[in-house]
């Protein structure tokens, strides 16, 4: 079987489980698609896994009300022995990523990482992804009776859901104690759209000029358009905005339909964050930006002009 | 107490990478020790300087002989020792987390500190592979670390925004922007470093074939329309750029 290791939410599925079902579906290897739903209370997110998978099954137990990689490896791990799954499926999010490595050393398998294609080859499965700040595109392949997948965010489609409803399968674990403790959780405030679903991104850079210009530029623009709001390294650095604003290296990676950068210089840094965005739009007052070079459409220009101009012509 | 510290040599940022027949080229490429194994070394150093019991810092490179200049650079910002695990073959994260926890097994350290996220790979399997190796709990995408006996406490980055945690000792740490600011190393530094213990070892003693095969590397370079809108007039140039919003890209109504 192909096991894939749901992500939820607030009690919803993630469109990331959908986009690994889509996934697994277009690989072309053998076995149903089945999906692993862990967590405390997830009745619905199990039954809205019924309608894209071939089976469902649930651990749904108090211990699984929180994330932690050694009990997500132990789950994962043991589902997939006791399936003889061929394939283990789980999200390119940082937490998939956390545990995802450990499963595969647990398994002895190899593991193909943040995965954007997918296809079953003789002898193997073959993957590609990026790497080297994501200017390099790699194809991996990987033989053995289990390998470990992790699956970008947004590189799949969707699956569109079976007109069926899956059976459901409690399962027993054995699952460790976590010896990380969390002692505190500082949960993202987001006033807007998340960059992971955003269609538009609006992102500003030091050449915004300000915190308070931040606010009334890319901020104004974003709500003019219904985009999420995005910031350079250098502007979290100089603590305009916060961390979870931040697109590039070290903050997420995003590829929204368009991507507007307001004061944007364009290091490779900020660019392997955004760089497979549909669109990018550039708006900056030096011509010799390298954002001028992958970007779609740019304007030469002073955004305090611009950018309220934008505004309007929005409307 | 003693702490393991990776050092992998990547690209720099600026430079620029090539590839070609499928294969990367990196001659005359700038390498660099990747910043983010930069965090884990100055990290390791704040926090013997901060009172805990270091005995000593250990750094571990696993790559190609040039890799020799990313080590030195450690070593010049104040590791005691290093090891360099010298090979030109492609391994990947799992397989190298198998010499990592081998060392770290031979050398009794009980703090492993990797970076969250290395510039080439652009992978973060590392500090996880090798933690699960060693049956250690891990900290992923570390931005605040603090060590009081065999305590440790911070804070790190999750899924939506970030979380306090502790944990004891033995564990893996990986490194995020913010942890520290990564001191430059000195002149003199610089000079005494060559004079530490650079250890080399030899890869076939480890047993890590890697179970992934890297079939190709190329270099996808999008073509993007680079339409520019003349800025002079904000007002045309606005609305210009609205309608190519709607009428292209199709992401306005």
């Amino acid at each position: 079987m192909i096991l894939i290791i749901a992500e939820h939410k607030d009690g919803q599925l993630s469109k990331s489980t959908a986009e690994m079902v889509q996934a697994a579906r277009a690989s072309g290897q053998s076995g149903p698609v089945t999906v692993l739903v862990l967590g405390s209370g997830v009745n619905e997110v199990a039954n809205q896994a019924a309608q894209f998978a071939d089976q469902v099954l649930v651990a749904d137990r108090p211990e699984l009300a929180q994330y932690s990689a050694e009990v997500w490896t132990a789950a994962a791990a043991q589902i997939a022995q006791q399936g003889q799954a061929n394939t283990v499926m789980i999200g390119g999010s940082r937490s998939g990523r956390e545990y995802a490595p450990r499963v595969a050393v647990r398994l002895d398998a190899p593991y193909l990482e943040d995965a954007i294609a997918l296809q079953a080859v003789d002898g193997g499965l073959q993957s590609q992804r990026y790497s080297y700040l994501a200017r390099v595109t790699e194809t991996q392949q990987a033989s053995a009776p289990t390998v470990v997948v992790t699956v970008k965010p947004g590189a799949f489609q969707p699956a569109a859901a079976t007109g069926q409803t899956a059976e459901q399968y409690d399962v027993e674990l054995e699952l460790p104690q976590p010896r990380l403790q969390v002692t505190g959780k500082n949960e993202e405030k987001l006033d807007r759209v998340s960059l992971s679903e955003a269609d538009i991104i609006v992102t500003g850079g030091r050449g915004v000029g300000s915190a308070e210009n931040f606010s009334t530029l890319v901020e104004g623009l974003a709500d003019a358009l219904g985009a999420g709001v995005g910031a350079t390294r250098a502007v979290v650095d100089a603590g305009w905005r916060p961390y979870g604003e931040q697109v590039g290296q070290t903050g997420k990676t995003v590829q929204p339909g368009a991507y507007i950068a307001l004061g944007v210089s364009g290091a490779v840094q900020h660019l392997s964050g955004m760089g497979k965005s549909k669109y990018i739009v550039a708006i900056n007052k030096d011509a010799d930006a390298p954002i001028f070079k992958v970007a779609d459409y740019g304007i030469v220009g002073d955004v305090n002009e611009i950018v309220p101009a934008l505004i309007q012509a929005s409307r | 107490m003693k702490i393991l510290t990776l050092i992998r040599q990547v690209p720099d940022a600026e430079a620029r990478v090539k590839a070609a027949g499928g294969q990367m080229d990196l001659s005359g490429t700038t390498m660099v020790i990747d910043g983010m194994d930069e965090y884990g070394v100055e990290e390791a150093l704040q926090l013997r300087e901060g009172g805990a019991d270091v005995e000593e810092i250990i750094g571990l490179a696993v790559g190609p002989a040039q890799t020799e200049d990313a080590v030195r650079t450690a070593l010049a910002m104040g590791i005691d020792r290093a090891i360099h695990v010298e090979t030109s073959s492609y391994l990947d994260p799992i397989t190298v987390s198998k010499i990592v926890a081998t060392v770290a097994q031979e050398e009794g350290v009980s703090l492993i500190l990797a970076g969250g996220q290395q510039a080439d790979w652009d992978s973060q399997a590392l500090g996880a592979a090798t933690a699960e190796r060693l049956g250690w709990p891990q900290a992923t995408w570390t931005n605040d670390l603090s060590l009081s006996g065999t305590a440790l406490s911070g804070k790190h980055d999750v899924d939506s925004g970030s979380e306090n945690f502790q944990m004891d000792l033995p564990a893996v740490v990986t490194t995020q922007q913010g942890l520290n600011e990564p001191r430059y190393p000195t002149l003199p530094n610089i000079m005494k470093a060559k004079k530490k213990e650079l250890r080399k070892d030899d890869l076939s003693r480890f047993g890590a074939e890697s179970k992934v095969q890297l079939v190709s590397s190329e270099i996808q370079v999008r073509s993007r329309k680079n339409q520019m809108i003349d800025g002079k007039d904000p007002q045309a140039a606005a609305q210009e750029l609205i309608n190519l919003l709607r009428s292209e890209a199709k992401v306005l109504n």
